[in-house]
């Protein structure tokens, strides 16, 4: 098994730190993992993404320009990752603030509207958990034991008392998590 | 218990300094490394260790406090990018010059000038063949994963110290910010005093009746003396030429075509040749793992089995040199690089390789 996951949006957004929880988690339940950021100037406000890479085997390349699954999270990385997905491979976006939707009908497209559903909880540092929540619906990669020991290791432990709430979070991203575009099944 | 950590690049040299018991650090920040600095800082190195850890107010002034600790027998370091480690190069030629051992880290930005700070190998030249003056090598280690930068830090400072050099990693920005597991050792004691006056007969110590006074210079201006100082190193770089070359090699048993490439160029092109492989071409990897002493050997050995070498690199060609050396014309090399702190894609890499050797009636294009 090897995933390889594109996560972009704005800095702030919890970009890196999404990417940062999945390599601990993976690290975790005893996979090779690799966790790529975009640095410098564009951290400052800008656009922010990362690779990560979960595996079973030794990691090649820690940077790429395909994708199994594309996260994202602002309509100038969907302009700039929608092409960089694998044929066949998935592409999980934020409807919100997108005007230009992706038009790719070799990809499988879900929406998970986060952003909403963060503010409706009033939960907006959750965000990128309810994403995160719905990539693991789509991409069962990480057992949920393991997805705990991956938020205990990354968050400061002043932090761990907030650990349930993003737990709760990463649920609720599996259950608002929609199908916008699915490869139709040829017919034999 | 294995004590397994997922760490960036920076961070991983970082502990692994401190656990291969160094005994200074003095440096200045500059991005792509200031994490360096900064989780010495925060490691609270002075409680764990009573390691010494100093900002500088510049590079120069970093590089002579190497400078200084080495003569005294520390395992001292400094750490850079490319623009700092230029402002450096004097010192380190100082320290070429009296043998005083360190380890150098240079987490490799494009340039020249400020350029940027995205990840680069444009600095091989200056690390391989002298960046400052003089009739000098360092040894250059060149990771390519982030247990390699931590695994590096030790390994620097056993060799810095077997041969009285100076050693430096060059890594690049990429492998520096990005983050992997790292498997870490125990914690190797820092040396007494005692341990390093009886290790190391040549630090100065202090004057005890017993013995001469030990004198650190690199200045002699009788050129017969100087001669015989400029042999003794070159006879150390043979030494270290015939015993510390390092490399490491992936498919390259049934291999007909052969990447050469170090550091985060060597990963790009480990896919590469799974992508390849998957279409059934025979490609295969030789990475250095020395830059200095380079593996002109292995080079040369599987310059009589391959049909075409790429080499592969973040700058516009100068690794390229060494492994024309080591192929001596006996087959086809071409070159591929991406600048300005723009990194290769893996099969962007694949179809230069095919573009260049495999495709027909393109055979030799691009190759020079």
């Amino acid at each position: 098994m090897t995933e390889e996951i594109i996560i972009a949006g704005f800095g702030g957004q919890g970009v890196l730190s999404m990417g940062k929880i999945l390599a601990y988690a993976g690290m975790m339940q005893n996979k090779e993992v690799s966790w790529m950021p975009s640095y410098g100037p564009e951290m400052r406000g800008g656009t922010a993404n990362v690779t990560v890479i979960l595996s079973d085997e030794r990691i090649s390349s820690p940077i790429l320009n395909k994708f199994d699954t594309a996260i994202i999270l602002n309509q100038q990385s969907l302009d700039k990752f929608e092409s960089s997905v694998k044929k066949g491979g998935i592409l999980i976006y934020d409807p919100s603030g997108i005007t230009t939707h992706p038009t790719r009908t070799d990809i499988n497209i879900y929406t998970v509207e986060a952003a909403d559903e963060a503010a409706k909880q009033n939960f907006k540092k959750g965000f990128n958990m309810y994403i995160l929540g719905a990539f693991l619906k789509l991409k069962p990669v990480i057992e949920p034991e393991f997805m705990r020991k991956g938020l205990e290791k990354s968050l400061p432990s002043r932090h761990h008392h907030l650990i349930p709430e993003n737990e709760k979070a990463i649920e609720r991203g599996k259950e608002i998590l929609k199908a916008k575009y699915i490869i139709p099944t040829p017919l034999n | 218990m294995e004590d397994i950590k997922l760490m960036k690049g920076n961070e991983a040299i970082a502990e692994g300094v401190i656990r291969a018991g160094c005994d200074g650090y003095f440096g200045y920040p500059i991005t792509p490394q200031s994490e360096v600095l900064e989780y010495l800082m925060m490691a609270r190195t002075e409680e764990r260790t009573g390691m010494v850890v100093l900002q500088a107010e510049s590079e120069i002034a970093s590089i002579h406090m190497v400078y200084g600790g080495a003569a005294c027998g520390k395992r001292v370091m400094t750490s850079s990018s490319s623009p700092g480690i230029s402002l450096m190069q004097e010192g380190i030629s100082f320290m070429a010059g009296t043998e005083l051992p360190c380890l150098l880290l240079n987490v490799v930005r494009g340039g020249p000038g400020l350029g940027t700070i995205q990840p680069s190998q444009s600095d091989y030249f200056q690390a391989v063949k002298g960046g400052g003056h003089g009739d000098y090598k360092l040894i250059v280690l060149a990771p390519a994963s982030v247990q390699e930068m931590y695994d590096f830090a030790k390994l620097g400072f056993d060799l810095a110290f077997k041969y009285r050099i100076q050693v430096m990693v060059l890594s690049d920005g990429a492998i520096g910010q990005m983050m992997e597991k790292v498997v870490l050792d125990e914690q190797i004691p820092r040396q007494t005093n005692e341990e390093i006056i009886k290790n190391y007969p040549w630090v100065t110590s202090g004057k005890t009746p017993d013995r001469e006074r030990n004198i650190i210079t690199s200045l002699d201006l009788d050129p017969v003396k100087q001669e015989k100082i400029n042999i003794h190193l070159q006879e150390k770089f043979k030494k270290i030429t015939e015993n510390e070359v390092r490399f490491e090699t992936l498919m390259c048993d049934d291999a007909e075509y052969l990447f050469v490439a170090y550091g985060s160029s060597a990963r790009v092109c480990q896919k590469a040749i799974q992508l390849g492989r998957d279409k059934g071409l025979k490609v295969g990897l030789l990475r250095p793992i020395t830059l200095f002493p380079f593996p002109y050997d292995e080079v040369a050995r599987l310059a009589k089995q391959v049909k075409g070498i790429l080499c592969v690199e973040m700058s516009a060609g100068q690794m390229i040199e060494d492994v024309r050396l080591g192929v001596n014309g006996v087959v086809k090399v071409g070159h591929f690089g991406r600048l300005g702190g723009i990194i290769p894609a893996p099969d962007e890499v694949l179809n230069v390789m095919e573009e260049i050797f495999i495709r027909e009636n393109n055979y030799g294009r691009r190759t020079n």
